[in-house]
Formats: C-alpha cells, sequence, structure tokens
C-alpha cells in the first residue's frame, strides 16, 4: 500500500509535467492546426536560459524562475511572428515543417552555446520526504506538481475571464468571425505562442533537476507529451492534463509493478497507448469526432 | 446628404474568379439599403469586399476615409458590424460571451440598450450559443452586431433558413435599430419583398454588376424585378 502511494505520488509529479507540455502542444494546434515540434527543444532552450540565470546553476532562484518565464514567451510570440506568421498562407505541413526544422535549429544551438555536456540543474524543493502513515511523499514530487498546476490554472483564469483570453478562444474557433468582430487576429496568435512557450519553459525547469540539463532532454518528455495530448484529444485543454497526469501515473504503475516493464520500456510503452488510442478511438477520450465536409 | 458608405467601380476576386466588375452604390447615413440578386450575382463579395474579407480593388470610402486595403479587423474598427453568411457565431461560446466578442473593441459595451432590445438573451446569457434556434441565432448575431457601436450594419440574408414568421420579426428589430438608434443598414436578401418593405432604396445586381438601382417603391413596381425576383 505504502508503495503504491508512493508511485502515484511520483507518477502524478512526473504526470504533471507530460500534461502542461501537452497543454503548450494544444494551445497551438488549437488556434493554428500545427503541431509545434519545436515545442520540448523551445522548453530546453529556456531552461538553459535559467541555469545561466541561476549563476550555471549554483543555486534554485524562484526570480530566475519567473525572469525566465517571460523571456520564454517573449522568444514564443517572437518565433511565431518571424517563422509562423510568413507561413500563414502556406499549407498547415509548410508550417509544421518549419517548426522540425526550429527543433534541429534549437538543439543545434542549445549546444553550440552550452555545450552538449550533462549540467547540474537545482531543485526548488528539498530532497527529503514527508513520512504520513509509513508513506513517504517526496517533498520534490509535490512541488513540481503545485507549480505545475499553479501555472495552469493563472492560464485558465486568464482564458475564462479576461477580455484578451475571450477573444482568442472565439478565434480558435471562429478565426475569420472574430476578425470582423476587430480582433487583431495574428497579434493574439502570438501570445498564444507566448504563453505556449511559458508553460514549456515551466515543464522544462521542472523536469530538469531529475534528468540534468543536457539539449536532448526534452525529446523523450515530448513524445510523453504527444502521448498525453494524443490521449486527451489534442483539441481539449482539460484532457491534455487528464492525458498528462494519467500517462504519469500509469508508467510509473507499470514500472514499479509490471516485472519486464523497466525505464528502458516506458518510451515505447508510451508510444504503443499512443497507437492504441489512435486505432481505437481516434478522437482521443476527450476529444470530439470531427466530420470534415471533402 | 454626404454618403456613409460609397463603393466606386469595386472589383473583387476569387482566385482568378471575377466575382464584382466594377460595382458603385452609396448608403448614407440612417438608410436601410437593399441588395438584391439571383445566387452569384455578387451579393456577398459586396460586403466582404467591404470588410476586407475578399481582394478588391476600387474605391471604398467609409465616413469620409478611404477603407484602400484595410484587413477585417481594421474595417471593424472603424465603425462597420458585418454579420457574415452563416451569421458567424461563436457555438461553442456562451450567449454572454458572445455578446462580450460583440462588444470587444468597446471600452463600455451597452449591454442595458441591447438588452432592451433583446430581452430574452438575458435569461439565456449562459447557455451555449450553438444550442440556440436559427431565428435566436440571428437576433444573437445583431445584438453582437450593435454592440460594438457600428456606424453601418451589413446583413448577409439574414431570413435564410428562418421560418416567414421569424424573418418578419427579424426585419422588425432591424427597422427598430434603424429608426431609434440611427443606425444604417445595407442588407443582402434573397427575400426580395421583406427586404424592399424595410428598405428606404435598392440595387439589383447581376453577374457581378449593378443593373437596376433606385428607391424601394421603384424597385417594387420595376417588371424585370417584380418576375425576376418578386414572383408576381
Amino acid at each position: 500500500m505504502q508503495t503504491f502511494f508512493q508511485t502515484l505520488t511520483t507518477g502524478l509529479a512526473d504526470g504533471s509535467i507530460y500534461g502542461s507540455l501537452a497543454l503548450a502542444l494544444v494551445l497551438i494546434y488549437k488556434a493554428t492546426e500545427v503541431i509545434n515540434f519545436a515545442q520540448g527543444e523551445m522548453a530546453m532552450f529556456t531552461t538553459y536560459i535559467a541555469w545561466a540565470l541561476m549563476g550555471h546553476g549554483s543555486s534554485f532562484e524562484w526570480w530566475a524562475f519567473f525572469a525566465t518565464l517571460g523571456i520564454a514567451f517573449v522568444g514564443g510570440a517572437a518565433l511565431q511572428q518571424t517563422v509562423i506568421r510568413p507561413l500563414e498562407r502556406a499549407s498547415v505541413l509548410t508550417a509544421v515543417m518549419a517548426t522540425i526544422a526550429l527543433l534541429v535549429i534549437l538543439n543545434g544551438l542549445a549546444a553550440w552555446i552550452w555545450s552538449p555536456q550533462l549540467q547540474f540543474f537545482p531543485s526548488p524543493f528539498p530532497t527529503s520526504s514527508w513520512v504520513i502513515g509509513g508513506v513517504h511523499i517526496s517533498k520534490q514530487d509535490v512541488g513540481t506538481f503545485g507549480v505545475v498546476m499553479a501555472c495552469v490554472l493563472v492560464l485558465w483564469l486568464f482564458f475564462r475571464f479576461t477580455k484578451l483570453g475571450l477573444a482568442m478562444r472565439a478565434g480558435a474557433l471562429n478565426p475569420s468571425a472574430a476578425r470582423l468582430m476587430g480582433v487583431r487576429a495574428s497579434w493574439l496568435l502570438a501570445l498564444g505562442w507566448g504563453f505556449a512557450a511559458a508553460l514549456g519553459a515551466v515543464s522544462g525547469m521542472m523536469v530538469a533537476p531529475t534528468v540534468f540539463l543536457t539539449p536532448n532532454m526534452m525529446q523523450a518528455v515530448l513524445i510523453y507529451a504527444f502521448a498525453a495530448a494524443i490521449l486527451g484529444g489534442l483539441e481539449s485543454p482539460v484532457g491534455a492534463i487528464a492525458g498528462g497526469l494519467s500517462l504519469g501515473v500509469l508508467l510509473n504503475m507499470l514500472g514499479q509493478y509490471v516485472h519486464p516493464v523497466t525505464s528502458e520500456l516506458q518510451l515505447p510503452v508510451a508510444l504503443a497507448i499512443l497507437l492504441v488510442v489512435l486505432l481505437i478511438k481516434p478522437a482521443g477520450l476527450f476529444g470530439r469526432v470531427v466530420v470534415k465536409r471533402v | 446628404m454626404p454618403a456613409l458608405l460609397e463603393l466606386s467601380d469595386v472589383t473583387a476576386r476569387y482566385g482568378q474568379v471575377v466575382a464584382l466588375h466594377g460595382v458603385s452604390l452609396t448608403v448614407a447615413d440612417g438608410e436601410i439599403v437593399a441588395l438584391l440578386g439571383a445566387n452569384g450575382a455578387g451579393k456577398t463579395t459586396t460586403l466582404r469586399a467591404v470588410s476586407g474579407t475578399v481582394r478588391r480593388t476600387g474605391d471604398i470610402v467609409l465616413g469620409g476615409k478611404r477603407l484602400g486595403r484595410a484587413t477585417p479587423e481594421a474595417v471593424a474598427r472603424s465603425g462597420v458590424a458585418h454579420v457574415p453568411e452563416g451569421r458567424g457565431i461563436f457555438a461553442e461560446l456562451t450567449v454572454w460571451e458572445n455578446m462580450r466578442m460583440g462588444g470587444y473593441t468597446v471600452r463600455r459595451p451597452d449591454f442595458a440598450t441591447v438588452l432592451g432590445y433583446f430581452p430574452w438573451l438575458q435569461e439565456r446569457r449562459n447557455q451555449q450559443a450553438g444550442t440556440l434556434s436559427g431565428g435566436e441565432q440571428q437576433m444573437l448575431a445583431l445584438a453582437r452586431a450593435f454592440l460594438s457601436r457600428p456606424r453601418l450594419l451589413m446583413l448577409d440574408e439574414p431570413s435564410l433558413g428562418l421560418a416567414p414568421i421569424i424573418t418578419r420579426e427579424v426585419f422588425r428589430v432591424v427597422t427598430e435599430l434603424n429608426q431609434k438608434e440611427g443606425l444604417a443598414v445595407l442588407v443582402v436578401e434573397q427575400n426580395a419583398a421583406v427586404a424592399l418593405a424595410a428598405a428606404q432604396r435598392g440595387y439589383v445586381l447581376e453577374t457581378g454588376r449593378v443593373a437596376v438601382s433606385g428607391s424601394a417603391g421603384e424597385l417594387k413596381s420595376d417588371d424585370a424585378v417584380r418576375t425576376a425576383y418578386l414572383g408576381y
């Protein structure tokens, strides 16, 4: 029973990281139908910036955490305006290819600036645990989960209660009608990329203490985030978070209780889940079936 | 009276297909103008040329200012509310969120006045807009358009898919907004009889050109218009 609860909390912490990156993917997908393959590398790159701000990772600083969110926001918006916006009239596939190019560029650039070596990234939380009824609850896990969920909550409040958030939702639902209401669509898309990049930065800074900082550290996380987003239906923000959490718990449980599923098998299992969902329920667990007129 | 909206020799095309071959028309302040014609005559395209949702050439002047190559959002911000074909309701947002979107460019949207014309919107405010009936959606589209405090309201086939009694109700509200609020209206309609009953003037388009124009009375008694569009 103790093992179960410990596995559950670790699963929820991992899952919140997958979920936040999945939410970043969904934000951009909903607004533009572009799947941003560079989402993970953007997160990695901003995590390096945080690391540099924290004196090359000597100690965790909250001001650096928030400064990084700001830098990620501006950087994401700038990428949308300079790389994606000029492709507005091209096909969605062209924009997706551009994000794959971005992935490679950011990866190479990070290795060139900061060297491809493994770096230690400090955690804001102590490594100790709380012991509740014999169950060891890692403060790191609880802290990670808390930070990610707080960021998601802030984002939700923004979309739910502000005029700009409403305009972004309207623009994603029906861009041409939103423009007829005076919504500056292109500017709001840049804002969406900014939010997605900031959310990615959160996932990067939260995962880096456990996986160590390298230019490739987000690649596995991105695959998990894809699986989580597809599990949730790719169109649903709630689905992305729920998908991420269930994937995190499921992978940890399998690793704990099913003998052959070692850490080497986690990624294949995640991809297998992705395939099975696509085969059985292509619209995802929270998605709706979209009927396209041909 | 100086024209609020003036189109001079406006052309528009979709790719290679020319939809408007030089249309000229005017809408004066406080006037209802009907735009009639068969399917494919260029009625919808004329509205889209004004709101900038189709590529256009020629002069479009709104309140003394040339629209030039203005984007749809810029045209909206200069005082044109365009209720497009299919009404452009945000089906997944609530009624109230749709109305807030109408007032997006306005600092303090006048919800009170709008609820005076559409009191039932108050009790439906949290309902998903997509679950409203067609007539209710058309009313919501009108309310939303009015909330942007426009100088010119452009309606694209408000009667489409509506029962005759609902259509009459829609036009009653449009007429009221026109008379009490001084709103100028340019309305595209298949249903020429209903449109000419509300309008002061009208234009008949044929294959992207103005074929006939005149006061509503003149158009109603014009033999060609009568046989082609009024059916008596």
